[in-house]
């Protein structure tokens, strides 16, 4: 049983790097600076789709403080990166396959004379046929975005060939013949749009190479070995050349987790022998990341007379743009979360990851689940309508109850998931029913309406690693290789690793990750930080208290079983305060006399099986293991205006089940910061192309909530469920608060108004258009 | 056979940054921003969209907050300019700080400078400022992370401190 005595969990420490960040000296990428550094500006693709028939660089070279070009023609064609398929050149190499997309780059005695440089480079391409749709894309006779795709190296039975990047399938049940069973049936089909991460950070790297001709490298990044993996897949440079490194983030809601712009900034080193930094523009940012998957939904779902649920078919199409990236992984994902939080037991899902002409999408806050929480989400409503069933007792009569396993049959030991629904229906007034509209004339009002959505997400992925080291005079240092991003996991670590050794923690440091000196973790994403990196600090921290209490137990001549930790770095013979030795007595006789410094490591997999195959079918999963599920319940109220269309979010209550929240005030505020970034993919936020082109790459015409719309009431509720298997009993929280705001939000609109926008995001012109249609039904 | 990059000229001005004068040089399109991040090496304002959306660069300008990437360097000449790091141990910066830090009213703090110096500019006109006067001296900067509430929460929790008696 963890002992909670001590404190370190579950208190509101302050961030660990809130004196740097509050005086401004926090050092992000574009802060960085090194002897003799160039700077570097990209050149773009004007075209969709072209082959790359020569470059004349001759024009840029003459300007006068340029150091160094490099073009497709310094990379070898069979080097290519990707999470999941192996699709991806460092930048273009033969063939450009969106606009935007990184032809060359230029390092430059300053970023002026870089950027006039690179103005300067000219290519020479020969056009080819462009597809913008997925659906086209798919299409008997379409263009190849890729000649053979098919040939490209992957990491699990994807299914690639033509334009279809990834394909994967499930099933659970006999959905075939649920149909039959079932009283009602609805179905329809959803879209959603491409939303921009936005950090306010652009992203940058800066790499430098030593007299070995070794580099080092600093990003914008989500996991420095990720950053490693990418960038020498794509250079052919073996591991050992490169060692990656990470200054403070600003902010990645999954656009800096696979590679940016770092493989260029690393040639660009290796060229010109010097330091070189390339900081993008918040327009190369917008053209060149990546951005939320749109989505094209269509699900079916059926349920007896009494509410229970029966059976659901998803099918979705998301468009991957030009390279897989995560595409694989958010459809996969998506598929798994499909029937969210609840008891479905004939379930078939299936789609497939279109490859089109415009920038790669990929992994963002929520990784799928957003867009099929909004269809998902709305279809209850319409078919708790259908049933004659109230909508919240719909949810409660089939929601997941503890001891139900997630659909695939992966057994789940943590659910607070009624709680969440307690808290939010009782805290948002939801059983007492809100005035319709204010007293304005009819075409006039303000229509209020309140909605609900439930959704989960998971914590566990992959491997991650802890090293805890004592320190001479007794003091720890933490090093897990985890990028924290803002979130706050570099305080949540020291926290747990805190809790362990029964120290305070300004005892414990935390080291900055590294790849030559942290053990290896996959990375910040996934909502995975807490609970797999969480998980080995324990780890690392039991194996600490171990090696402590043989030292003690020879220094008090008593047996290791007869010891304990005593708050504040001591190991005492139980019961007997006095007759204790302090770490810092334990760690001079270590480091001095006997058996050398004190060190424990953890390192693990995360190894549950995604499915169990005696209950679910399975065809090209991308993540054979994942699982942990925390769980959310949210409810909205809104404002919609008669007249406008415009939709005010008003209220929003959002529970979430984190198992133990080892810090409450960050985890809320995840929740919240969660919420908000929800609300904008809801109602405001979607990049629009003109053909081909982005039409919108800049904040003036890409509108993020401000503080103006966020609503007078926004309250954030933590669920303590106790994970057995987690850190204190800890799961996830990062993207949980996202998952369900859209669905909530139009849940929301439809009980104001009895309009059902089936299209993200809810703009105040289709909200309108759906008004309008009303009527004149 | 070199070419130079054409610049607009070039100027060497004296400029007040944080009570002190600075001699730089810029040419006529260099931006206060530009000239105090890559010149001065004072990187407390950020470069979040270079175009007066976001906010992260916001300085104070004769005690106004002011956009320093909108702002042209040449166009200071003879006004002050303080950036958070010059604001120091300023009453209202530090009440700002420590709620901020109580408050969780940050994550990445990259929007954190530039939020800073707008909500001390709010407090030095109004001492007691609400929910909504808050959002509205706010509303120019962008925040990713928080979701707004806590920073609305940590300005107002810094007035209040900073009535209390000392």
């Amino acid at each position: 049983m963890n002992d909670r005595a001590h404190g370190a969990v579950g208190r509101a420490v302050p961030q660990v790097e809130g004196e740097e960040k509050l005086t401004g000296r926090a050092a992000y990428i574009a802060d960085l600076d090194r002897p003799g550094m160039l700077h570097a500006a990209i050149v773009q693709s004007p075209h969709a789709h072209a082959r790359i028939l020569g470059y004349d660089v001759a024009a840029a070279k003459a300007v006068r403080g340029v150091r160094g070009i490099v073009t497709g023609d310094d990379l070898a064609a069979q080097d290519r990166m990707g999470a999941f398929i192996k699709d991806e050149p460092a930048f273009a190499k033969g063939v450009v396959r969106y606009v935007g997309e990184i032809v060359a780059a230029v390092a430059a005695d300053t970023e002026a004379i870089a950027r006039a440089a690179a103005a300067l480079v000219r290519v020479d391409y020969e056009e080819l046929p462009a597809v913008v749709d997925p659906a086209e894309a798919l299409a008997p006779g379409a263009p190849l975005v890729h000649d053979d795709a098919a040939s490209y190296v992957k990491v699990f039975d994807a299914g690639t060939g033509g334009n279809v990047c990834s394909r994967t399938e499930f099933r659970t049940g006999d959905p075939d013949a649920a149909w039959a069973q079932c009283d009602a049936i609805v179905e329809a089909t959803y879209r959603t749009q491409a939303q921009a991460h936005l950090s306010l950070e652009p992203c940058g790297a800066l790499a430098e190479i030593d007299a070995a001709g070794r580099v080092t490298l600093w990003s914008a990044n989500q996991s420095v070995f990720r950053v490693q993996a990418s960038v020498c897949e794509s250079l052919g440079l073996p591991m050992t050349k490169l060692r990656c490194l990470t200054p403070r983030v600003g902010a990645g809601f999954g656009n800096k987790m696979e590679a940016h712009v770092q493989p260029v900034v690393v040639l660009l080193a290796i060229r010109t022998r010097r330091a070189v930094k390339l900081i993008l523009s918040r327009e190369e940012d917008f053209e060149t990341v990546r951005a939320r998957h749109p989505f094209v939904i269509r699900v079916k779902t059926g349920a007896k007379a009494d509410g229970t649920l029966v059976a659901r078919e998803m099918e979705l199409l998301l468009d991957g743009g030009a390279y897989g990236d995560d595409s694989p992984g958010v459809l996969g994902y998506a598929l798994l979360m499909q029937c969210g939080p609840y008891r479905i037991p004939h379930v078939r899902g299936h789609g497939r990851v279109a490859y089109t002409n415009k920038m790669r999408f990929g992994a963002f806050r929520g990784f799928g689940v957003p867009q099929v929480t909004f269809a998902a989400e709305t279809q209850l409503d319409e078919l708790a309508a259908k049933l004659g069933i109230d909508r919240l007792e719909l949810r409660r009569r089939n929601m997941l109850h503890p001891g139900d396993p997630w659909f695939g049959g992966q057994a789940i030991r943590s659910n607070g998931l009624a709680e969440c629904v307690d808290t939010v229906v009782r805290e948002s007034g939801w059983s007492t029913p809100l005035p319709k509209s204010d007293d304005a004339a009819p075409g006039q009002r303000r229509l209020r309406g309140r909605g609900l959505a439930l959704s989960a997400h998971i914590s566990g992925l992959l491997a991650s690693g802890a090293i805890v080291r004592l320190l001479e005079d007794g003091s720890v240092l933490l090093n897990t290789g985890a990028v924290d991003i803002g979130q706050g996991s570099n305080t949540v670590l020291t926290q747990i690793c805190a809790e362990a050794l029964k120290v305070p923690v300004d005892r414990v440091a935390i080291a900055s990750p590294d790849t030559d000196g942290s053990p290896y973790n996959w990375g910040t994403t996934a909502s995975r930080v807490t609970y797999v990196t969480g998980s080995s600090v324990v780890g690392a921290a039991a194996e600490i208290e171990k090696k402590l209490k043989q030292h003690a137990g020879e220094m008090l001549e008593c047996a290791v079983d007869d010891l304990e930790l005593l708050p504040g770095g001591k190991v005492a013979v139980k019961g007997v305060e006095q007759h204790a030795v302090s770490f810092a007595d334990i760690s001079a006789r270590a480091h001095w006399a006997v058996g050398g410094p004190l060190i424990g490591t953890h390192s693990w997999v995360f190894d549950t099986k995604t499915f169990d195959p005696k209950r679910a079918v399975a065809l090209g999963l991308p993540f054979a293991q994942i699982g942990i599920f925390s769980f959310s319940a949210l409810v909205v109220e809104v404002e919609v205006d008669e007249a406008t269309g415009g939709v005010r979010v008003v209220g929003a209550w959002s529970a979430a089940d984190v198992g133990r929240a080892i810090n409450p005030q960050m985890a809320a505020g995840q929740v919240e910061g969660a919420f908000v970034q929800g609300m904008g993919y809801a109602l405001t936020e979607e990049l629009v192309w003109d053909g081909a082109r982005l039409a919108n790459p800049s904040l003036m015409d890409y509108k993020i909530p401000t503080f103006a719309e966020v609503p007078e009431t926004l309250r954030a509720f933590l669920v303590e469920s106790d994970e057995p298997s987690g850190p204190f009993g800890a799961k996830s929280v990062g993207e949980l608060g996202i998952n369900g705001v859209a669905a909530a939000i139009a849940n929301a609109v439809a009980d104001a108004t009895g309009v059902r926008v089936q299209q993200l995001p809810m703009t105040g012109e289709r909200v309108l258009r759906g008004l309008l249609g009303r009527e004149r039904a | 056979m070199s070419a130079a990059v054409t610049e607009t000229p070039i100027a060497t001005l004296t400029l007040d940054v944080n009570g002190e004068p600075v001699s730089v040089r810029a040419a006529l399109s260099t931006t206060l921003l530009t000239t105090l991040r890559d010149e001065l090496h004072l990187t407390a304002a950020k470069r979040g969209c270079n175009q007066g959306v976001c906010g992260a660069c916001t300085v104070s300008i004769d005690g106004e907050p002011m956009r320093a990437c909108l702002s042209l360097a040449q166009g200071c000449e003879g006004r002050e300019v303080r950036t958070l790091e010059g604001l120091g141990d300023d009453p209202r910066l530090v009440a700002l700080q420590r709620a901020f830090a109580a408050h969780a009213a940050f994550q990445c703090g990259f929007c954190t400078p530039g939020m800073l110096v707008a909500a001390r500019a709010l407090l030095e006109r109004d001492a007691d400022p609400d929910d909504a006067a808050v959002r509205a001296a706010l509303s120019g900067n962008l925040c990713r992370c928080t979701g707004y509430a806590r920073i609305v929460t940590a300005v107002r929790a810094a007035a209040r401190a900073l009535k209390e008696p000392a």
